[in-house]
C-alpha cells in the first residue's frame, strides 16, 4: 500500500494546479459550513446566556415567551405590571438571595429606558455568570440627589457617540419617532458598561425613583395639563414607586427554584407569573431555529457544489491518466489498485481541503476574535467546538470519500476495457 | 532446451471485445519456448495487443486456455493474475512507457514496488541494492547515469524506450513482451534498440516475444510466426467480407 500512496501523491502533485483549485474550493466551503456551524453555536450560547445567574423572571401573568421577550429582550411591552408590594413581599421570601426590580416602558432614540435599582449592577450575570463593568464612569447612586443620573449600555454609547457628563431627554413610551418628550426632566449619563453581546447593551439605565420622577405631572400617557413639576421641586414628592414590571430573583439555594415558582404561582396578593429563563430562553431559541438551520442548509449546499468539483477535477484527469494507469496495470496493479489510487486522491484532497479550512477558521478567530467579542459579546471559538462539529468534519471526509468512489469506478471500468494499451 | 515446458501455451483460445461482436481472436495452438526469441508480427488491427493483453492476463478469454510457465492465467482470481503478470512478464510498449511525473530511476523500480519476488531476485544479482541492479540495466542499455534522476518527459523518445526495457528486465522476469516497441523510432535507433534488447534478454535467460506489424525486422529473431496464420477468426473475417 505504502508505494501505492507515493505513486499516489508524485500523480496528484504532478496535477497540483488543477487540484490545488479543487482543495482550494473544498477548502472554502467547509469553512463556510464550519464557520456558520460555529457562529450558530456562538451565537446560541450568548442568547442562551442573555440573562445567567437568575433564577426566576418574575411579572404579572401573561406567556413565559412573552414575559422574557420584554423583561429580558425589552422587546415588546408589558400588558400588565405588578405592584411594588408583591415586589417587596417577593424580597422578603425565605430563601430569596436578591431581587432586582425592572421597570420599563420609557425609551431615549429607540433605545430601551430601564428603571432598576443599583443592585442591578451587583447582581445581574450573563454569558459564564459574567457580572456588569462599567467601563467608563461609575453606576448610578440610587440616592434621591442622583435622581436624574442614567448609566448606558456599550452600544448606546457607540451608536449615539455619548461620553459621561452628556445630557439626554428620554421619551413618553417606547418604539418610533413622534413620542412625547420627558423634555423638562434631562438626564446626566455618570456611567457607560463595557460591551456584553446581551439586550444590555441597548438599554439606559435610571433609578426606580426617577421613572417616578418624569411621570410626577404625567396621567394616562400624557401631561397633565397646567400642571408642570420643575426637576428641582420632584425631591419634595414620594418617588417610591407604585408599579413595576417584572422582577429578577436570584435564590440562596437553586434546588429551591421548582417550590419557589409553584409558590410565587400561587402568590395570594395578585396573579403573578415566575418563569425559568433557560427554559423559557430555550422555547424562543426554537422560533430562531428555522433561521439557522436554514443557514446550515444554504452551507451544506456549498459544500456539496465543492466537492462536485473535485469530482469533476479527478473525472476530467482520467483521460490523460489511461496511459499511465495502463502502464501501472502492466507493472502488476490490479483494479483494486488503480481504484484505491483515485479514492485515495479524492480523500487526500479533502482532508487537505479541510484541514486548510480548520486553519483559515483558527486564523479568522484569533485575528478578528477581540474585535467580535468588543462589538458583539460573543465570538466563534478557534478551535473545534463540541461533538457536533465533528460530526459535520466526519461527515465531510466521508463524503470526500464518496466522491472519490466514481472516478475510481470509471478508472477500473476504463483500465479493464483498455487492456494493456489504451485506445485513444 | 527442447524438452522444456513451454514459458507460453495457447490452446482453442476464443475471444470478442463485447457478446454482440464477432469473436477478433480465435487460435488453436501456439505456444512460445523458453529461450526463444519469437517475433510474431501481423498487420495493424489485426488482434495483435488483444493477444498480448490476454497473455498477460489483463484480459480474459470467452473460451480456451493461455498457460503461463504451466499456470493456466484463466484459473487464477483476478488479483492473482495481476501479482502473476508482474512476477513473470515485462512488457515494453509502442510509445509513452513511463510514468511522466516519476524520475527515469522510479520507473525502472516500478515492477519490484508491486512484486516481492522480482525484487527480491534485483536484490540477489546486487548484493542486496534494487537501485544499484536498475543502474547496472539502465547503464547496460546506454542510458547516461545523468538522466537516472530526471523527469521520464525530458528524455527521447529512444531513450525512454531503453528505460521501458530496463525496467521490463529489471528482477528478471521469465517473460518479456514487447508490444511494437520500435514503431517509434528511426532505423538507426530502431537496430540500436533491438540488439540491445536481444542482448539483455539473452544476458537475463528471459524469453522474448516481440510483436511488430514490420517485417524486415524478423531477421534479428530465432523464430517468426504471422498472427494471420494463427488466428482463425481473420481467416473467417475475410471470406465473410
Amino acid at each position: 500500500m505504502k508505494p501505492l500512496l507515493q505513486i499516489a501523491f508524485a500523480s496528484a502533485w504532478n496535477r497540483r494546479a488543477t487540484l490545488g483549485l479543487a482543495i482550494a474550493a473544498i477548502a472554502l466551503s467547509v469553512t463556510m459550513l464550519l464557520g456558520v456551524e460555529r457562529s450558530r453555536l456562538a451565537a446560541r450560547e450568548a442568547f442562551a446566556q442573555s440573562v445567567s445567574g437568575t433564577d426566576l423572571v418574575v411579572g404579572a401573568r401573561t406567556s413565559p415567551v412573552q414575559l422574557m421577550l420584554y423583561a429580558v429582550f425589552r422587546l415588546g411591552e408589558a400588558t400588565n405590571n405588578i405592584r411594588w408590594s408583591s415586589a417587596e413581599a417577593l424580597a422578603k421570601r425565605p430563601g430569596v438571595a436578591w431581587t432586582i426590580p425592572l421597570s420599563l416602558g420609557d425609551s431615549h432614540r429607540g433605545f430601551a429606558v430601564l428603571g432598576t435599582t443599583p443592585g442591578y449592577f451587583e447582581h445581574f450575570r450573563y454569558g459564564y455568570r459574567r457580572p456588569l463593568v462599567v467601563a467608563d464612569g461609575r453606576a448610578f447612586s440610587g440616592t434621591v440627589d442622583g435622581v436624574f443620573e442614567a448609566v448606558i449600555g456599550a452600544e448606546v454609547a457607540r451608536s449615539l457617540h455619548y461620553a459621561i457628563g452628556q445630557r439626554i431627554t428620554l421619551s413618553h413610551g417606547s418604539g418610533g419617532e413622534g413620542l412625547a418628550e420627558h423634555a423638562d426632566k434631562p438626564f446626566t449619563i455618570v456611567g457607560i458598561l463595557a460591551p456584553t453581546g446581551t439586550p444590555v447593551d441597548r438599554t439606559v439605565h435610571i433609578s426606580l425613583q426617577a421613572i417616578e420622577a418624569i411621570h410626577l405631572d404625567w396621567q394616562g400617557g400624557a401631561p397633565i395639563p397646567g400642571l408642570a413639576i420643575g426637576p428641582e421641586l420632584v425631591r419634595k414628592f414620594d418617588l417610591a414607586p407604585k408599579t413595576i414590571t417584572a422582577v429578577l430573583v436570584g435564590l440562596q439555594q437553586r434546588g429551591a427554584v421548582f417550590r419557589a415558582q409553584r409558590e410565587i404561582n400561587e402568590f395570594d396578593g395578585e396573579p403573578l407569573l415566575a418563569v425559568l429563563p433557560g427554559v423559557a430562553l430555550d422555547q424562543l431559541w426554537q422560533v430562531v431555529g428555522v433561521v439557522e438551520r436554514t443557514l446550515l442548509a444554504v452551507s451544506a449546499l456549498v459544500l456539496v457544489v465543492g466537492l462536485a468539483g473535485l469530482v469533476a477535477v479527478v473525472l476530467a484527469s482520467l483521460n490523460e491518466r489511461r496511459r499511465e494507469l495502463a502502464i501501472l496495470r502492466s507493472v502488476g496493479a490490479g483494479p483494486r489498485h488503480i481504484a484505491a489510487l483515485l479514492v485515495a486522491e479524492s480523500v487526500g484532497a479533502t482532508v487537505l481541503g479541510t484541514a486548510a479550512a480548520l486553519v483559515l477558521l483558527a486564523g479568522v478567530s484569533l485575528l478578528a476574535g477581540p474585535w467580535l467579542q468588543g462589538q458583539f459579546g460573543s465570538a466563534p471559538p478557534p478551535g473545534v467546538s463540541g461533538v457536533g462539529e465533528w460530526k459535520l468534519i466526519g461527515l465531510v471526509l466521508a463524503a470526500g470519500l464518496v466522491a472519490g468512489l466514481l472516478p475510481a469506478w470509471r478508472a477500473c471500468r476504463l483500465s479493464l476495457s483498455d487492456g494493456l494499451t489504451p485506445r485513444l | 532446451m527442447v524438452s522444456a515446458a513451454p514459458v507460453l501455451q495457447v490452446r482453442q483460445l476464443r475471444f470478442r471485445w463485447k457478446p454482440a461482436l464477432p469473436p477478433c481472436l480465435d487460435i488453436d495452438d501456439f505456444s512460445v519456448k523458453p529461450g526463444e526469441r519469437l517475433f510474431l508480427h501481423g498487420p495493424s488491427g489485426s488482434g495483435k495487443s488483444t493477444l498480448l493483453g490476454l497473455l498477460g492476463g489483463v484480459l480474459v478469454p470467452d473460451s480456451g486456455s493461455v498457460l503461463a510457465l504451466g499456470q493456466a492465467l484463466s484459473a487464477l482470481p483476478g488479483a492473482a493474475r495481476d501479482h502473476f503478470r508482474v512476477d513473470h512478464v515485462g512488457f515494453v510498449f509502442q510509445q509513452f512507457n513511463l510514468v511522466p511525473y516519476l524520475s527515469v530511476l522510479d520507473n525502472v523500480l516500478l515492477p519490484c514496488r508491486f512484486s516481492a519476488l522480482r525484487a527480491a531476485r534485483a536484490r540477489a544479482a546486487s548484493d542486496g541494492d534494487l537501485a544499484h541492479e536498475a543502474r547496472r540495466l539502465l547503464e547496460a542499455l546506454d542510458l547516461p547515469r545523468a538522466l537516472l534522476a530526471r523527469p521520464a518527459t525530458q528524455l527521447s523518445v529512444g531513450q525512454q524506450q531503453r528505460v521501458a526495457a530496463a525496467r521490463a528486465l529489471l528482477g528478471r522476469p521469465e517473460l518479456v513482451i514487447a508490444d511494437e516497441p520500435t514503431s517509434a523510432l528511426d532505423a538507426a535507433t530502431q537496430q540500436r534498440f533491438i540488439e540491445l534488447l536481444l542482448r539483455e534478454c539473452a544476458a537475463a535467460q528471459a524469453t522474448l516475444l516481440f510483436v511488430s506489424h514490420d517485417r524486415r525486422l524478423a531477421t534479428h529473431f530465432t523464430r517468426e510466426v504471422a498472427l494471420g496464420d494463427l488466428n482463425r477468426a481473420a481467416v473467417l473475417q475475410q471470406e465473410a467480407a
